[in-house]
């Protein structure tokens, strides 16, 4: 199908000023990208088209000489995933290449519509391969991008907090699955170690749902917490957990649970020894601060 | 043949586990600990694990045994240091020792025994009822 290409190579410039119309009046995103990138990156698809080695055939996509195309597809469909569009707009890129090349085609073959019929069935299915292989490239992006976001989320959402000497907190927000309990699991108790703390207070307020899952979870941190000679207290369980919790039938009575974050605070104050007491000051107002026994 | 060394101080016991524990060193330990509490009739013994990183469901039944043998004979156990991974590989064995005392350092863990059993000057000094105080 070399003729095709040549005809391409020949008439690049033309092509590619129709090319960019066409996505100029359909599917342009002038929020997303502007003129001059999107004309780039179509004369660099036009140049890698016509750049194809010999024995590269327009029927197999598959074959090496398309590799460097496929590539610069991949990369585009990346980076328009995370430039936010969709992936109709993304594929369209790739698509609305065929009109200028079909009007290419009629132009070549004059009036033999036998080879006008097979020189369009050959570049419809290569762009469509094009765009298809654009599609799977930015789904493939995507799933990156949400890869990321749910590492980036998975630190986010574990920070472990020291409350005073030798207390630490473990605020949780958000459903608990096997893998992020591990990763809090494993910060809480690199925190004690770290902080030498003798009280760790998990706070659940921020947890919507506790399942059997979730409780065992629990469970085995603070099993695990109390193994290494820290105490947990469980607090911000809701009305709607602890019924939950109950009608599954687990087994909390050996954690120490606390409704609201201050009360555990408050346990975990008085087990180290220390009380929190109301200091009158001299102007008549008082604040609370902490003194040791 | 290797062994772990067992210190006394006052009427407790130290042990330091500073080497991996393999099974042979595990029983030797629990044979060489159990005598030496009967013979100067220690009332608290502290093990520290805080250099122990590898552990299976052996060394964790082995802890458990020393400490209710230490019990029988009238001594308190408490273990301290232990490792994040190790935690939670005991936990995962379904190991969770809930008869053994923990504490987070070899401070901590003196001061329990001390609150516990009384102070370090031998059984004299011991009341009776240090845990009213």
């Amino acid at each position: 199908m070399s003729k095709l290409v040549d005809a391409i190579q020949k008439n690049q410039d033309s092509i590619l000023q129709q090319w960019l119309k066409g996505i100029r009046t359909s599917i342009r995103r002038r929020d997303l990208i502007d003129d001059k990138e999107l004309q780039i990156q179509g004369a660099e698809m036009l140049a890698l088209i016509v750049g194809a080695p010999a024995d590269a055939s327009l029927e197999d996509l598959n074959g090496t000489g398309w590799q460097p195309l496929k590539d610069f597809l991949a990369n585009i469909s990346a980076s328009r995933a995370i430039q936010g569009f969709t992936p109709s707009e993304t594929a369209s890129f790739v698509l609305s290449l065929k009109a200028p090349l079909f009007s290419l085609i009629r132009q070549q073959s004059g009036s033999d519509s036998n080879e006008l019929f097979s020189l369009i069935t050959v570049a419809n299915e290569f762009v469509d391969k094009l765009a298809l292989h654009t599609s799977d490239s930015y789904i493939h992006g995507r799933d990156q991008v949400i890869v990321r976001q749910q590492e980036e989320m998975l630190e986010l959402s574990t920070p472990v907090v020291t409350l005073w000497d030798g207390i630490v907190a473990l605020p949780l927000i958000g459903t608990l699955d096997s893998a992020r309990t591990q990763v809090v699991m494993e910060s809480l108790l690199q925190a004690i170690v770290q902080t030498n703390s003798r009280f760790a207070i998990i706070d659940i307020t921020g947890v919507p749902t506790v399942d059997t899952l979730v409780a065992q979870h629990l469970l085995k941190t603070i099993t695990a917490a109390r193994l290494m000679g820290a105490e947990c207290i469980l607090s911000g369980i809701r009305p709607q957990i602890a019924q939950t919790i109950v009608h599954l039938g687990i087994n909390l009575q050996d954690v120490i649970t606390k409704a609201k974050l201050a009360d555990a605070f408050k346990l975990a104050l008085e087990r180290s020894g220390r009380a929190v007491v109301r200091v009158a000051k001299a102007g008549g107002t008082s604040i609370s601060t902490q003194r040791e026994i | 043949m290797e062994r772990i060394p067992i210190l006394r101080m006052g009427n407790y016991l130290l042990v330091t586990i500073q080497v991996d524990m393999h099974d042979k060193l595990a029983l030797t330990l629990q044979d060489d600990l159990t005598n030496r509490i009967a013979e100067v009739g220690a009332k608290g013994v502290l093990i520290d694990i805080s250099s122990l990183e590898i552990v299976d469901s052996f060394i964790g039944r082995t802890l458990a045994n020393i400490a209710s043998m230490a019990r029988v004979l009238d001594a308190e156990t408490v273990v301290v240091g232990m490792q994040p991974a190790v935690a939670i590989t005991l936990v995962e064995l379904g190991m969770s020792l809930p008869r053994i005392h923990t504490a987070i350092n070899v401070g901590l863990g003196m001061e329990y025994l001390q609150h516990t059993i009384g102070d370090l000057r031998g059984s004299n000094g011991y009341d009776g009822d240090s845990r009213e105080d």
